[in-house]
């Protein structure tokens, strides 16, 4: 757990056990317009002044809607798309500048699985060569038969059947394909492993496979994995820390016990609220219900981007953009107003609420949790 | 929409610039020969050329008469002079522009009106016999040359050798004298050429439609309880046609330009496809030359016209 | 008791292929109520979706072979004409599907789209069907409908477009409305949004209501009965509260269990049923579950089980060869955090003489 202090500027570090640290990350799409010469008009901006550690072996989880800018930044970790401007520390170098030679020896050490099963792999080449790419491009195993030996070893541990090496995609079901996809992005034992929706697109039965996988090769190889998700409850389930982003930036970064319990901000509170639970009656409770559309990227609200929609909204924040700072000693919220205790319970299904204070379920949260109220005068109102 | 069109007519221009300074280049600067000698065709003695030489410019450096071919172009609409027929080429063509308009507006009538009608229900009824005739004979008639077909129509039905003698023959348009004698004197010319391209048009709506079928508004329409029919016209038709627009455009657009040159042949029209075939044969360079530009202006302004069309029918092309 | 308002009975539909006979749909049964909400859970290939495209004879043609009733008000739908099946399409019986963006047409205007509904089934004019336009793009929530209602589809968001295909659906007040995973595509507060509208609608206009789809979230959320869906059959069939608090088919246990919940312990393991949805073409032998349930014994190899009563609750009916008692313990040990292998001996142990089950299924088996 974060035991740095509620304000100040290392309040996002990880106390050098970050494998990855982004600073400022901004990512703008520009939009051009013009008869001849195309001008920029203006620019999506996708990802837009963010920071935040990673720290080494953990399960960081990304959540958020369409147009938050969750799929931008697990490319940007990549580097699949070059940053507009900011940081990214991988291990300590910078990344956000490099250059083409140097992303190559950055892609042994970061991977990254897609979502779709049925377009990310190429229908032409059969599994073993998918799954022997990574060797090939770096030049290693070179070795007759090396190759051929440890891609079915990667087949064998992914659940796969050794003896289809020579199948192609279209053979094999999505559950299987996003296997295969996860061999080839371990090939290389990568320290880094983004999975940007990898089980959104499978059905529910096979879902469950995919993700023991995922668990089971993080336990066994040490990988530290950028769980970018639209599921909040895949992503409880699976992360250590979960960030929640809204229009490009993260408003509130904690840890799954802390996200779920006791959310800070507005937004992920009406996430919470809004999430449908598989029990008729545990899950009733008031829904914090969002009026109409995210407002488009390109032409975000001004200062706290979702003070448009906020039911706890006041001037202060259309005119201050709140930072991402701690409320309490462990979460981490960028709201002037946080969420207050009685404001959560409402919201949240009673399981996920009753283990702060000790009653209910007994299976509920590790422990109570003691509330810290924010130091901030303004979290009272309502 | 309109910075839409504005942008395409300007790349229209830039584009007509750059095939002006192709045809400069393969006319002008790659014969091997003497340009005037070619230009002054197969009888023509020494003062002639040399005055060729002279009013074309040829003692000029070539960027020097690379410009004033643009500016005789593009400002005076001058192609040249052709010095077998004793006209400027600009007369010659615009004599010949009316036949060929005659035959490709007519084909092109026909060609819709059957190609579309066979794709539509060939797409409908998949894998019946009406689908399976069609598509073979759609086979039939892409595979037979053009030329083929109207000596073969020609043999069956012309009126003077035919064995059916019911349609005017050859060289019936230029003795015709009014339009319902001119029409007429078509109809032979018009299938032939409609019907090799109505089995291209044919297959490609046939797949289009299919597409089209599958999509998922068209389940919608049928949940709605829209009649069947309504479904195919209103919903499928609409948006299966429009990959056949592009096709359609740059087709008028190469045919008016003379690609019709083996139509216009064998049926003796005096079209612009007949004139670039005369000129080859006396090597008459300038009015090739002249055809070849004028017929790239043809299916640059053609292919703008598709493009704005397209924007008219598909309203997300407007928006980007 | 009153006449349900859709009755199925026994529905099968097959599909000829050149792979073979796909058996899509193969014997189901149920009914829904005026006014209520039934959800129909299942994975890809479990045939919930083909069954309500055939209630709307969307399904219709040369290689497809339907049997069975289905009985709207009285009136069996499957033996309808062509004619008479589209009079009822989008009128009394509509239908939404998943992708709204794609199930829209382009090229035309919403307001044109939303006519269109009308007008198909209503002699009107074009303007009052406009205004009835105007009026459904109200009814669904979208603000300043007046403008809205001559945009293009791809003008609207997701959760928009979303509400005009319910707009579009509503337009003949239809006594049935069946919904094909209308939240799926989806981001969750805009699905809260739809399904806070659904449950709204359905109050007012007293319709039934059909939800297919696969997030148990959602049936959970908004349905009366379940009827959980595999390989073409249905497994399970029970009101909302029996399914997720005693279910009783080992393919409901797999599922409740395989699913991250937020009601659950965080660090409880998700147990995934092993293996694949079966073939449709040459599906197993005997119980066409039992190549993927742990609890398996030798007879359901070979024994198709039909779907009966469960013993001490009404109103639910399971598939499965096993005991409910013993079925009742498996689930309770299950919810206990216990791994379905060690449960094993909770089914071996039991050497009852199985009771005779037919192997060939009749029709029309329950009633309400």
């Amino acid at each position: 757990m974060d035991e740095a202090p509620a304000t100040g500027t290392n309040a996002i570090s990880t106390n050098g056990s970050a494998l990855i640290e982004v600073r400022n990350l901004v990512k703008y799409f520009p939009i051009t317009q013009g008869i001849v010469f195309q001008k920029q008009i203006g620019a999506v901006k996708a990802v837009d002044d963010i920071s935040f550690d990673v720290k080494r072996g953990e399960t960081l989880g990304i959540v958020g809607e369409t147009g938050c800018g969750k799929s931008t930044t697990a490319r940007l970790l990549v580097r699949l798309l070059d940053p507009t401007s900011g940081t990214i520390l991988f291990e300590g170098q910078d990344i956000a500048a490099a250059k083409k030679e140097d992303l190559k020896a950055l892609h042994r050490e970061a991977q990254m699985v897609f979502q779709d099963p049925y377009s990310s792999l190429n229908p032409r080449k059969t599994v073993g060569s998918i799954i022997a790419d990574p060797f090939v491009i770096h030049g290693l195993l070179k070795e007759s038969g090396a190759r051929r030996k440890r891609v079915q070893e990667l087949m064998d541990r992914v659940g796969l059947n050794p003896e289809h090496y020579n199948r192609f995609p279209h053979e094999f079901s999505g559950g299987q394909r996003q296997r295969i996809g996860v061999a080839r992005a371990i090939a290389l034992e990568p320290k880094l492993l983004v999975a940007d929706e990898p089980v959104s697109a499978l059905d529910v039965s096979i879902q469950a496979q995919v993700l023991n996988l995922l668990r089971g090769l993080q336990r066994e190889m040490g990988l530290t994995l950028i769980f970018i998700a639209h599921d909040l409850s895949v992503v409880r389930h699976m992360c250590d820390r979960v960030a929640v982003m809204y229009l490009g930036k993260v408003v509130e970064i904690a840890s799954s016990e802390d996200l779920y319990s006791f959310p800070r901000h507005p937004y992920t509170g009406a996430l919470l609220s809004a999430v449908p639970v598989p029990s008729p009656t545990g899950g009733r409770r008031e829904r914090q219900l969002l009026t109409g559309d995210v407002p488009s990227p390109a032409n975000p609200p001004k200062a706290c981007r979702f003070h448009t929609r906020c039911f706890k909204a006041q001037s202060i924040c259309s005119e201050d953009d709140p930072p991402l700072e701690y409320k309490g000693t462990r979460t981490m919220a960028a709201c002037h107003f946080p969420l207050t205790e009685a404001e959560v319970k409402l919201r949240l299904p009673a399981a996920l609420t009753a283990g702060r204070n000790g009653s209910g379920n007994a299976r509920g949260a590790a422990g109570v949790i003691a509330d810290q109220p924010p130091s901030s005068s303004s979290s009272s109102s309502t | 929409m309109g910075r839409y069109i504005i942008r395409r007519v300007l790349w229209c221009f830039a584009m007509l610039l750059i095939v002006s300074a192709a045809v400069f280049f393969i006319f002008y600067v790659l014969p091997s020969a003497d340009p005037a000698v070619l230009r002054a065709g197969r009888n023509a003695g020494p003062q002639q050329i040399a005055a060729i030489r002279h009013s074309l410019g040829l003692d000029k450096p070539i960027w020097q008469q690379y410009l004033i071919y643009v500016r005789q172009v593009f400002l005076h609409f001058d192609f040249g002079y052709s010095y077998q027929y004793n006209v400027p080429v600009r007369q010659l063509i615009f004599s010949r522009l009316p036949a060929t308009i005659w035959l490709t507006v007519g084909a092109v009538i026909i060609w819709l009106a059957i190609g579309l009608s066979v794709g539509i229900l060939s797409a409908v009824k998949r894998r019946s016999i009406l689908d399976r005739t069609s598509m073979t004979t759609s086979l039939a008639f892409i595979s037979a040359p053009v030329f083929w077909l109207g000596l073969v129509a020609l043999y069956l039905f012309a009126n003077d050798i035919g064995q059916f003698p019911i349609l005017p023959g050859q060289g019936s348009y230029a003795s015709a004298s009014t339009v319902f004698q001119k029409a007429a004197s078509m109809s032979l010319p018009w299938c032939v050429l409609a019907a090799a391209t109505s089995a291209v048009y044919a297959r490609y709506m046939r797949a289009s439609m299919i597409d089209t079928l599958s999509e998922d508004y068209i389940r919608t329409a049928r949940a709605k309880g829209v009649p069947e029919r309504t479904v195919i016209r209103r919903h499928a038709v609409r948006s299966a046609i429009t990959p056949i627009v592009t096709l359609l455009g740059l087709d008028i657009g190469i045919l008016l330009a003379g690609n019709a040159i083996l139509t216009e042949t064998v049926f003796n029209i005096p079209g612009v496809g007949r004139l670039l075939y005369n000129a080859i044969n006396v090597s008459d360079l300038t009015t090739i030359q002249g055809i070849t530009l004028f017929g790239a202006f043809f299916i640059v302004f053609f292919n703008l016209i598709v493009d704005i069309a397209y924007a008219y029918l598909d309203p997300r092309v407007r928006y980007s | 008791m009153s006449t349900p308002l859709l009755q199925v009975e026994d529905l099968r539909v097959r599909f000829s292929t050149d792979d073979g006979i796909v058996h899509a749909v193969d014997g189901i049964s149920y009914t829904v109520d005026t006014g209520q909400t039934l959800g129909i859970v299942g994975e890809s290939g479990s045939g919930k979706t083909v069954s309500s495209l055939t209630t709307l004879g969307l399904t219709r043609a040369k290689n497809t072979t339907i049997e069975g009733r289905i009985l709207f008000e009285g009136r069996d739908l499957v033996t309808l004409s062509d004619d008479e099946l589209r009079k009822i399409r989008g009128n009394e019986i509509a239908m939404i599907f998943q992708d709204p963006l794609s199930s829209l047409h382009p090229f035309y205007k919403v307001g044109a789209q939303l006519s269109e509904a009308v007008l198909t089934h209503r002699s009107v004019g074009k303007s009052a069907a406009r205004a009835r336009s105007v009026e459904l793009l109200e009814l669904v929530g979208i603000p300043d409908p007046q403008k809205r209602v001559d945009q293009f589809p791809h003008e609207f968001s997701g959760g928009m477009r979303q509400r005009v295909m319910i707009a579009m659906a509503l337009a003949n007040e239809p006594k049935l409305l069946i919904a094909d995973e209308p939240t799926t595509a989806l981001d969750v507060t805009v699905q809260a949004q739809i399904l806070g509208l659904l449950e709204d609608l359905q109050r007012r206009l007293g319709m039934a209501i059909i939800v297919i789809t696969h997030d148990l979230g959602v049936v959970a959320e908004i349905t009366d009965h379940i009827a959980v869906m595999y390989a073409g059959r249905i497994v399970e069939r029970a009101p909302t509260e029996a399914i997720f608090g005693s279910p009783q088919h080992p393919y409901t246990w797999g599922l409740l269990r395989s699913i991250p919940r937020l009601d659950t312990p965080r660090d409880e393991e998700l147990v995934p049923i092993s293996g694949r949805p079966p073939s449709l073409i040459q599906r197993p032998s005997g119980c066409h579950f039992h190549p993927r349930c742990p609890y398996v014994r030798e007879a359901h190899k070979r024994i198709d089980p039909r779907l009966e009563p469960v013993t001490g609750d009404p109103g639910h009916f399971a598939a499965c060869l096993l005991e409910t008692d013993v079925r009742s313990r498996i689930w309770r040990a299950l919810q206990a955090g216990e791994d379905p292998a060690s449960l094993r001996h909770l089914v071996v142990e039991d050497q009852q003489p199985m009771r005779a089950h037919a192997t060939h299924r009749l029709a029309s088996q329950e009633e309400l």
